[in-house]
């Protein structure tokens, strides 16, 4: 049996929910009762059944809904998708990828047969049934980036190795914490980090691009990152900032524990065979305070991490306007017992 | 000049003579200072293989003091949109050994880089020197139009009337400055508008 896909939205009515098996899969962004940056890349190794480690690219009950509400986001503003010139070989290469990663974890899904450059896909959960090419674009209705990406969770960027240094030069890009692609693209590493505070000064961009220029074929790295998002809107865009933004002052204590949500970012990075490059997913979880709060732990350690953040960090995660009420509501859910280690609900 | 900032914001240095077979310069208003405190450190003969082209501004000054600079090519463009057709040609058959110098305001000097770039020039290889004006020129990241001068924080973006937070974030490609709606979160908050570009 395979995965029961939820009809739901990221918009408008925002019927977006988690099942009880996927409270419990949450990747749970803090180890500790407190937060603060770290290199906290470790190696993309799979890990526990019922995890979202089972399988390296994680494809879960939200899938169909998510990649819906992704060609809504196109239809709107295709700039949200970009490849310069020189990025194609890498969208095969991330083509293979994906097909294979998805194909491997989720066979009663998704099915992947070759033969020499002649490949036919089938995924089931969005009804598409293609025979291509590998390697000759004139075969596939989009590039070889937007027609995978259009089939797979997460925002994607391609990061091109030359100079020491990364350059963000092609991306699939609908569902990001507040950057912009269109803006970021053909810039490196140090550039479109640029605008995050204290990092730069703690070294911690120059210490990651050495571990990242250094990542090998077939040994993948990954890291957490998390935000705080008002209703489970996938595309909280720069260009929608003006359409979201009045979200922020809507929280109020009543509705704390269905507007407000955790984000958690799964990143991976990922050596291309072909190009070089690096591929990094980056993977959106959503859960909202209500969910968790079902496990008691996380619910005392977000207290404390929320409550204690630097003003800066939680200016730049935009927290700042509703900050107090989610605390309050939070605090009450804390009786100061303390908590056990690691990141999993008890 | 520019107070020290985040690092996708371009820094600028000091014009000095490369070694090369021809020197393109492209400079604007004040920036044909630049050039001219470069002349005294060129070595003899230098001039003799430079291509400038100058956007004086309405006011007309610095022509006459390099076209005394005697360059093999001179010209004096209306504004950088009418200049921008011969830079792209001159970009398109420059062989190796062509050295860039850019002078002027950051608007001239993004605008340029962002043909050279187009034209497959490494942005590390191109000489730059910030003159004049600090006005930015800023791209909305909600309806994309570019708002050249900016002068204000915030300011208005001349396409979509959105209230923006101009950024130290820049981009190379666009040659421009982010603008980000500053009271999205409540557009009842009207922070008042400082000239700081100056």
């Amino acid at each position: 049996m395979g995965i029961t896909f939820r009809k739901e939205t990221f918009r408008d009515d925002f019927t977006f929910r988690n099942s009880p098996e996927h409270i419990r899969r949450f990747p749970f962004p803090f180890h500790e009762d407190s937060y603060m940056y770290a290199v906290n890349i470790e190696p993309h190794v799979v890990g526990p059944k019922g995890s979202v480690l089972e399988n390296l690219i994680d494809v879960d009950e939200h899938y169909v809904a998510e990649m819906q509400d992704r060609a809504l986001v196109l239809a709107e503003d295709p700039l949200r998708c970009q490849s310069l010139p020189h990025m194609t070989l890498a969208g095969w290469d991330l083509l293979e990828l994906l097909m294979e990663q998805q194909a491997l974890g989720y066979p009663e899904h998704f099915t992947l047969t070759r033969d020499g450059d002649r490949w036919r896909w089938i995924n089931r959960p969005l009804g598409i049934d293609d025979s291509f090419t590998f390697g000759d674009v004139s075969t596939l209705p989009y590039g070889p980036m937007e027609y995978i990406t259009r089939q797979s969770q997460g925002d994607f960027c391609i990061l091109d190795q030359r100079d020491g240094n990364l350059w963000m030069d092609a991306g699939m890009v609908t569902t990001q914490a507040d950057w912009s692609l269109d803006f970021d693209i053909g810039m490196n590493f140090f550039e479109w980090h640029a605008p995050v505070p204290l990092a730069h000064e703690k070294g911690i961009f120059t210490r990651a691009l050495k571990f990242l220029t250094n990542i090998q074929q077939g040994k993948p790295a990954r890291r957490l990152n998390w935000t705080m998002t008002v209703n489970p809107r996938l595309d909280t865009s720069p260009e929608n900032y003006h359409k979201w933004g009045p979200d922020r002052a809507t929280v109020t204590p009543e509705n704390v524990g269905e507007k407000v949500h955790l984000r958690v970012e799964l990143q991976s990075f990922w050596r291309l065979p072909r190009s070089n490059g690096i591929v990094f997913p980056i993977r959106c979880y959503l859960i909202k305070m209500d969910e968790l709060v079902t496990q008691p732990k996380w619910a005392r350690r977000l207290h404390r991490v929320i409550r204690d953040l630097p003003d800066e960090l939680a200016n730049y995660k935009g927290l700042t306007r509703y900050r107090p009420t989610l605390v309050e509501w939070l605090s009450k859910l804390d009786d100061g017992s303390p908590t056990s280690p690691g990141f999993g609900p008890d | 000049m520019a107070a020290k900032s985040i690092i996708s914001r371009p820094v600028y240095g000091t014009l000095s003579p490369q070694p090369g077979k021809h020197h393109l310069f492209v400079a604007d208003a004040e920036g044909a200072l630049a050039i001219t405190d470069l002349a005294a450190k060129a070595p003899a003969g230098f001039f003799g293989d430079v291509h400038i082209i100058f956007i004086p501004g309405h006011d007309g000054k610095h022509v006459a003091a390099l076209e005394a600079l005697k360059p093999a090519q001179f010209y004096q463009g209306h504004s950088f949109a009418s200049a921008l057709p011969r830079l792209k040609q001159t970009l398109a058959n420059a062989h190796m050994g062509l050295r860039l110098y850019l002078a002027g305001t950051e608007g001239l000097i993004g605008q340029a880089m962002q043909a050279a770039l187009e034209a497959g020039i490494d942005h590390t290889s191109i000489q730059t020197e910030h003159r004049g004006s600090l006005a930015r020129r800023m791209q909305c990241v909600h309806c994309k139009g570019i708002t050249e001068n900016v002068i204000t924080q915030p300011a208005t973006c001349s396409h979509c009337g959105l209230l923006l937070l101009v950024r130290d974030h820049y981009s190379r490609r666009l040659a421009a400055f982010q603008g980000v709606c500053i009271n999205a979160e409540d557009r009842s908050e009207i922070p008042p508008m400082e000239e700081i570009f100056r």
